[in-house]
């Protein structure tokens, strides 16, 4: 009976669904239209690192009669996955005149896209009248999208890994007229899918040109290539700002650090590490490059079992450079946890706003370079008795709040939680907190000691004086 | 720094330019007194505490050696799960695949102190880690110490000596060793314990206070639930009330001390699990059992002779009563070893009463290096002066005999005996030590200092008078007593406070070069004479916490148990808690077997991971290498196959060309020099070379078949091999 009943329930249930579809289908947003075509496109796949970043100049063209507000750029949805980000600029003025003004990108929904393919909506700053062009600068980075091949490799090789993507560019507009070069980090490819025209070069391997392309065009390609670079993921990284208004900012960095190329197979063989460096090991990384604030103070790097004593510290009045080496070098699908930790002047990063709020002025990601992130948690804790904080990041984060209690709190401190997953080496730009703040809650820790060693002492004299014997 | 006390209130009260508010506001002389006395205190007390830093300040704040691993593991445990979780900790990480019922078998008063100090300061919102707690808890009861010296030398003979003392123990190496900042080990906290024991203890029979007696009883329980060393208390105590009772100072005093302190003791020790019913059931607490009984037939017989009234009938019934008596206890004890209802007494316990027991009978015991029997240097090293104070404070004990120096006469000597048996016993000796040397110090610093002042006294009140009387009048005085009797004091205390300072020094310096190496990070002196620091044991603790599956089981030599589970987080073998000696021979006969015997026997353990430390390229001399004979002793011993002669040439130890057959192909050679050959350790010397015994290795050509090599560490101290999975059979 049990078993019917449900079984009826799901039956039910699914047909609900169905409509429920159907009726998401006919009102979600008109199809892509059409009356774009673009003119020129140039893409070039930088594969030198770990983080694919892929630039395209579009030329678009509006041949229909209304004006477009926005240009739609396609991804296949295994691209759209690994997307850490989009940022498109509009060229304007001549050859020498030529400058940039960056445009707004956001994901846009199509649901009756083929084959499921994603996208992102370019808004123009003005429309695009009949027959008027737009010459569109596109970066997108996307990150995991080097597979290591063979996924194991042993100490003396080196590391290949695919590369898939398709030779013409997808995209829901026709496309006159276009090419594709990628460029890898050395000159040995193993092998790549041709369709021609195709063209290497030593470390350049050139698709197209290809003419009067369909709107959906897709030519996938392989390219089975050598890249021997860090493959530095941070899988969990939390950064907590913890702000003092007597005069300092402290940092405390946890990271979750893992080599994501090829697994490493087999034995471990010092010596051969040691006296062979150029052919041992070569996928292997021993130390990274982490870029603090100018001015840092009492910088630390630590894990759970106690300080690494094998990082260096350059400060100069521009940046600090800490050059930190894991206690082991890093192999393919080994891992490290670590703490960097350091103090940097208030004055430099906390900030008074027109409206008497004050504001923290931070740098969001990763100091690390050429690091992805793959889930990155920054904590702000505010000062005890801080009150109306609010974040403002330059993309979407997830934002909420917490109550953490440190030094001889009493009601705890407020923190701004921003969580944001995907991070690459160009989501390092500022965020602003604001807060409101009353100076007097500074004088409240201080008071309180100054307090209890007041009554302790009372307490001493008061029992020096008294005499409490029974007997007389 | 009694005299020195005296002397600035002296100064004090005779300074000329006294205004009149200083006037209104001059102390009494007895307030100067409690106020200098307070801190002077107070400075010891710090000074107890920050002379145990060198190791955070040289290094950082860390846990150091061994042992001390494993109280922090099991402290971060109780502060994560709480008490209960604790106390029923079954750990699944060490002595695989037996494991170790953790509540059950350790002395909790260590981690449970760091809890509760962990948990008051985070009530006062004090954010700090348990290591913080951890690593500063030694020091925090080294400083407490000193106050329970304080009070214990005052107890004994004055507050000057109890100053004295004070001071002695805050700086003594003897203690420091053992109780320097991340020193987290049982020993930081038992001396406290101990000594406050004791004192207490001393107080009740001083007083015949029950509230004392009591004090001593819950100070004996929070020792008992530190530190092993407890038997020391259980059978020193009733040792001096039977001394008592012999010499004839039996007293009510004593019965309520005793039996107070006993009673509750015992009732209280019996809750720590760990300890248990031992109290009523080992041989090794029999003692005090006696002697508890002894104290009801002195009593009752006081009873008798009270009611008798004659002493010859008195002396009569004495005799019988006595015979009686010491009959059915000896029939008691008889009859409890052979039903094995008490227990006989323990190897460890052998070993402290005869030097040679250990060596013969239980090797693994013999292994440690801090059980070897104490060198006259290393008394030097800890003692220094305090070696030479000890017999004259013992010399003014017995002048002014009384029920409390009879006491830490019998303390002193006791445990100097157990110092010279093994050196760790140097600990338990230390304060009784400084107590019998401050009372040495003081005592001859008292009557110097009245010498001087009697003189200067005498000649103050002399010069108002006449030049010529005057002169009269010293000489006469000067006639009384021996001659340049002053200036023979002066020159005295000269030589005392350069002796003193000497001391102070050396207490210094010893413990900034010897005792603040917390053994895990090693330093050495670079070519440029900067520092170079080997951070190979965490290096490679932490690859095997970050990159081998968590339920890998690792085989090493014992010492290294304890770090592995708490730094590498994963299952050992055998570790440093060596209760089954089987369990390590076997560990011990696979190292000493050839490589295919041993593959066996690790199929058998389950091991996935072998770890061995190797110091022949860096010179690190106690490497597995160095301890590969005592592997196989121990091994031998349960496994007759391995046999000592066999690794050895004409009785000699050698790892070059001329060593033994065998001992170029076991385990643990194959695995310390594996691919060692091919390496250049030293400039001119050929490849190969062993740093650590300054040879060059005789198998050069090492093959594995049955494991490889996971990770070996830059500078080659650790190496880790995996164990192979068994070949396919088709």
């Amino acid at each position: 009976m049990g078993a019917m009943a449900n079984f009826r329930k799901s039956i039910i249930f699914s047909v609900l669904f169905f409509y429920s579809m159907l009726l998401v289908k006919t009102l979600s947003s008109s199809p892509p239209s059409s009356n774009l075509q673009i003119l020129t496109a140039e893409r070039r796949i930088d594969l030198t690192s770990h983080i694919v970043r892929v630039y395209l100049t579009l030329k678009v063209e509006n041949t229909g009669e209304a004006p477009a507000a926005e240009v739609l750029l396609a991804f296949s949805p295994a691209q759209f996955d690994h997307l850490a980000l989009v940022k498109a600029a509009a060229a304007v003025g001549k050859k020498k005149k030529k400058t940039y003004l960056p445009l707004e990108v956001n994901p846009s929904d199509h649901p009756d896209a083929p084959n499921g393919t994603k996208y992102y909506s370019i808004s123009l700053l003005k429309p695009l009248g009949k027959a008027e062009s737009i010459t569109l600068e596109i970066l997108y980075m996307l990150t995991h999208s080097l597979e290591p091949f063979p996924a194991e490799i042993s100490q003396s090789e080196s590391q290949l890994v695919y590369y898939h993507d398709s030779a013409v560019i997808l995209s829901p507009y026709h496309i006159k007229q276009q090419a594709s070069m990628v460029k890898t980090p050395t000159s040995k490819v193993e092998s790549f899918t041709r369709v021609e025209p195709t063209d290497r070069s030593g470390t350049e391997l050139r698709y197209g040109p290809y003419e009067d392309r369909h709107p959906y065009s897709y030519s996938p390609v392989i390219i089975h290539l050598e890249n021997n670079n860090a493959f530095a993921v941070v899988e969990e990284l939390e950064r907590e700002i913890e702000i003092s208004h007597w005069g300092s900012i402290q940092v405390t960095e946890h990271y979750k650090l893992a080599h994501a190329g090829a697994r490493h197979r087999g034995i471990f063989s010092r010596v051969e590490y040691q006296s062979r460096p150029s052919i041992s090991g070569v996928s292997s990384f021993k130390h990274l490059l982490a870029e603090l604030p100018p001015r840092v103070h009492s910088v630390y790097y630590r894990d759970d079992i106690g300080n690494i004593s094998s990082s260096r510290l350059r400060t100069n009045s521009k940046k600090s450079e800490l050059l930190i080496e894991p206690r082991y070098p890093l192999f393919g699908g080994w891992k490290a946890t670590f703490i960097i930790g350091y103090g940097v002047p208030l004055q430099d990063f906390l900030f008074e706003s027109d409206g008497g709020s004050r504001y923290l002025n931070y740098t969001f990601g990763c100091p690390l370079s050429e690091t992805v992130v793959d889930k990155l948690t920054i904590k702000v804790v505010l000062p005890e008795g801080s009150k109306n904080p609010s974040a403002k990041a330059p993309f979407t984060v997830e934002q909420s709040m917490e109550t953490k209690y440190s030094y001889l709190d009493v009601i705890g401190r407020t923190v701004v939680v921003l969580e944001k997953k995907n991070v690459v080496p160009e989501h390092n730009v500022p965020f602003q907190v604001y807060y409101n703040f009353n100076p007097m809650f500074m004088l409240a820790e201080p008071l309180m000691l100054v307090s209890a060693f007041f009554l302790f002492f009372i307490a001493c004299i008061a029992y020096l004086h008294m005499d409490l014997s029974i007997r007389k | 720094m009694v005299a020195k006390t005296e002397k600035s209130a002296v100064d004090l009260l005779k300074s000329p330019g006294m205004t009149s508010l200083f006037k209104s506001l001059k102390l009494k002389t007895k307030q100067q007194e409690l106020l200098i006395r307070v801190t002077i205190l107070f400075l010891v007390y710090v000074l107890a505490f920050i002379t145990r830093l060198f190791s955070v300040l040289r290094y950082e704040s860390m846990i150091h050696e061994f042992d001390p691993y494993f109280n922090y593991r099991v402290t971060q445990f109780l502060t994560q799960k709480g008490f209960y979780e604790f106390w029923n900790w079954f750990d699944s990480e060490s002595w695989y695949p037996l494991g170790r019922i953790v509540g059950g078998t350790l002395f909790p008063g260590l981690m449970v102190t760091a809890y509760l100090i962990y948990r008051t300061l985070q009530f006062l919102r004090f954010a700090i880690h348990i290591r913080e707690v951890c690593v500063l808890t030694a020091p925090f009861f080294a400083s407490n110490t000193t106050l329970v010296a304080y009070f214990f030398g005052k107890e004994l003979w004055d507050s000057g000596a109890g100053l004295v003392a004070a001071v002695l123990i805050a700086i003594c190496p003897g203690y420091i060793s053992r109780s320097v900042a991340g020193s987290y080990d049982n020993e930081g906290v038992a001396i406290f314990a101990l000594l406050l024991t004791f004192y207490l203890f001393v107080k009740a029979v001083n007083t015949g206070s029950l509230a004392f007696a009591l004090a001593s009883a819950f100070g004996y329980f929070y020792m008992v639930s530190a530190w092993g060393g407890y038997v020391f208390i259980i059978n020193l105590i009733p040792l001096y009330v039977m001394v008592l009772l012999i010499t004839g100072r039996y007293s009510m005093r004593l019965y309520v001390a005793y039996n107070c302190t006993y009673i509750l003791g015992m009732l209280l020790a019996m809750q720590i699990r760990f300890v248990g019913f031992q109290h009523v059931q080992s041989g090794e607490h029999m003692a005090a059992m006696g002697v508890f009984f002894l104290m009801q037939v002195f009593y009752f017989l006081d009873w008798v002779k009270h009611l008798l009234n004659d002493p010859k009938l008195f002396h009569t019934f004495l005799r019988i009563t006595v015979t009686c008596a010491v009959g059915l206890g000896a029939i008691a004890l008889g009859v409890g070893t052979a039903s094995g209802y008490i227990s006989p007494w323990t190897g460890r316990f052998y070993s402290l009463l005869d030097p040679t027991y250990a060596k013969d009978h239980i090797p693994i015991i013999a292994s440690v290096s801090e059980h070897q029997p104490t060198a006259w240097s290393s008394f030097m090293f800890d003692f220094h002066i305090l070696l030479f104070l000890f017999p004259a404070g013992l010399y003014f004990c017995f002048k002014r005999l009384s029920d409390a120096t009879i006491f830490i006469v019998m303390y002193g000597l006791t445990s100097m005996y157990f110092a010279g048996v093994m050196v760790r016993l140097i600990l338990v000796a230390t304060p009784a030590v400084c107590l019998i040397s401050a009372i040495a110090v003081s005592a001859t610093i008292k009557n110097l200092t009245q010498l001087v002042r009697a003189k200067s006294k005498a000649s103050h009140s002399a010069s108002g008078k006449g030049t010529i009387s005057s002169k009269a009048s010293s000489k006469g005085s000067l006639d009384q007593s021996l001659p340049f009797q002053r200036n023979g004091a002066i020159a005295l205390l000269l030589g005392a406070f350069f002796l003193l300072s000497r001391y102070a020094i050396h207490c210094t310096w010893v413990t900034s070069e010897a005792y603040s190496s917390p053994s895990i990070v090693l330093a050495a002196r670079g070519a440029h004479g900067n520092r170079v620091i080997f951070d190979d044991y965490r290096e490679a603790y932490f690859w095997l916490r970050q990159n081998t599956p968590p339920d890998a089981k690792v085989m090493s030599w014992w010492d290294y148990g304890y770090q592995i589970t708490a730094m590498g987080n994963r299952t050992v073998i055998v570790d440093n808690n060596t209760w089954n000696n089987t369990h390590i021979a076997t560990v011990g006969r696979a190292m000493s077997s050839y490589e295919d015997e041993a593959y066996d026997i690790m199929r058998s353990l389950d091991v996935d991971y072998v770890l061995v430390v190797f110091g022949g390229v860096t010179g690190y001399s106690s490497d597995d290498i160095n301890k590969f004979l005592w592997m196989v002793r121990i091994g031998g011993g349960v496994f007759p196959v391995i046999k000592e002669p066999d690794y050895l040439v004409n009785g000699e130890y050698r790892v070059d060309k001329g060593a033994a057959p065998k001992m170029l192909n076991c385990l643990m050679y194959k695995l310390s020099y594996y691919r060692f050959g091919e390496v250049t350790t030293e400039y001119g010397k050929p490849p190969g070379y062993d740093r650590a015994r300054g040879v060059e290795i005789g198998n050069k050509d090492i093959k594995l078949e049955y494991l490889e090599e996971a990770f070996t560490t830059s500078n080659w101290i650790v190496r880790i091999y995996k164990v192979k999975p068994p070949n396919n059979r088709w």
